[in-house]
């Protein structure tokens, strides 16, 4: 009897342990969300004070793209109804690229710029003169749906950070990783946005049909 | 035929006992590297989705806001709330919260405070905006419009 005993093994069977460390970490794999803090910056302007009401700027028609979203989320983009977004990106890119009327600084800039850039600018009298005066205005009403308005600012986004990217010769992708760490990557992020200013504006939503 | 013999001796069995140390080890990354959410959020939530994403270098420069329809719509109504941290508040009461938050930080980070808008994509811009003219009251004019990638199909 002894002996049978002995000659059984001694050790405890930890096979199955590895079963029951998996199902552990699969249970916490489904269980936890990575957080997030992927997004869309912007910066909100500074708040008005009454004692110092903010200058008025008289900007030319034609440096103003106007984008303005309804209550039923369609679209007036310079005066032009639509219904998507689509396609709004490249608009406002050569709207930015445009060189109609350049100063000094912006014919030197011109010249900075790659060809495949340089080649874009139409020079259409009717559109910007030249980035540093080129605005993108996005105006909403209060019925306007959150995603709309995202949508609309994101391919602004887009559209300023194609330019960029274009100049310093990346992907746009990569361009918007580019976090400034370090100074290699922030002369980097510079050099893409060094005068053409990311002049998005987003006006107060009216309250109209909301 | 001898060398034979020899070799079949030799145990067969791959010795599998530091196996639950090594899925053990795995697991442990996973808890330390996860973060819980330590708030429960009593707004709808769906995030919108866009493509311009951009990642902030300090995430402890930010601050969360969700807005959305309340979850518990008998308790709270079916107009979309503010949440931040684990109640939700007033549009008024933002810059109090702002000041809090801001407070919070050590002191040559504040003027960067950056407020993550969580919003569920069904709210309309009027509650938006008006929070955002209490973060511009409040100074805090860094935003984060939180979304996830959206797939660009060519």
């Amino acid at each position: 009897m002894a002996k049978s005993k002995s000659r059984m093994s001694q050790e405890v069977n930890a096979g199955s342990m590895a079963d029951i460390a998996f199902l552990l970490l699969i249970f916490f794999l489904v269980t936890t969300t990575i957080a997030s803090d992927k997004g869309i910056l912007n910066v909100l302007p500074p708040k008005l004070d009454p004692n110092n009401p903010p200058p008025e700027i008289d900007k030319n028609e034609r440096n103003i793209f106007t984008i303005l979203v309804n209550a039923n989320d369609d679209l007036l983009v310079e005066g032009e109804y639509r219904e998507t977004a689509d396609g709004l990106d490249e608009e406002i890119k050569m709207f930015v690229l445009n060189f109609a009327a350049p100063d000094e600084d912006a014919q030197a800039l011109f010249n900075s710029l790659p060809a495949s850039l340089r080649a874009q600018a139409k020079r259409d009298p009717e559109s910007s003169d030249h980035p540093g005066e080129a605005v993108v205005s996005i105006k909403t009403n209060r019925g306007t749906s959150y995603e709309k308005f995202l949508e609309v600012f994101d391919l602004a986004k887009k559209a300023y950070f194609d330019i960029y990217a274009e100049r310093v010769n990346l992907d746009t992708d990569e361009y918007r990783t580019l976090t400034g760490k370090d100074e290699a990557e922030e002369a980097l992020i510079d050099r893409g946005k060094e005068g053409i200013p990311m002049a998005i504006s987003i006006a107060e939503p009216d309250k109209i049909g909301s | 035929m001898a060398k034979f013999k020899k070799k079949t001796k030799t145990s067969e069995s791959i010795p599998t006992s530091a196996l639950p140390d090594i899925i053990f080890m795995l697991l442990f990354f996973f808890m330390v590297t996860t973060v819980l959410r330590e708030q429960e959020i009593l707004v709808e939530q769906k995030i919108p989705q866009a493509t311009q994403l951009q990642k902030l270098q300090k995430k402890t420069l930010i601050s969360y806001i969700y807005i959305g329809k309340p979850k518990n719509t008998a308790l709270y109504g079916s107009e979309p709330r503010v949440q931040a941290n684990d109640a939700l508040m007033n549009t008024t009461d933002i810059i109090q919260w702002v000041n809090r938050e801001r407070d919070a930080l050590p002191e040559a980070d504040r003027g960067m405070i950056t407020i993550s808008m969580k919003v569920d994509k069904d709210v309309k811009m009027g509650p938006i905006s008006d929070v955002q003219t209490e973060l511009r009251e409040a100074d805090a004019r860094r935003v984060l419009y939180a979304s996830v990638g959206k797939v660009v199909r060519n």
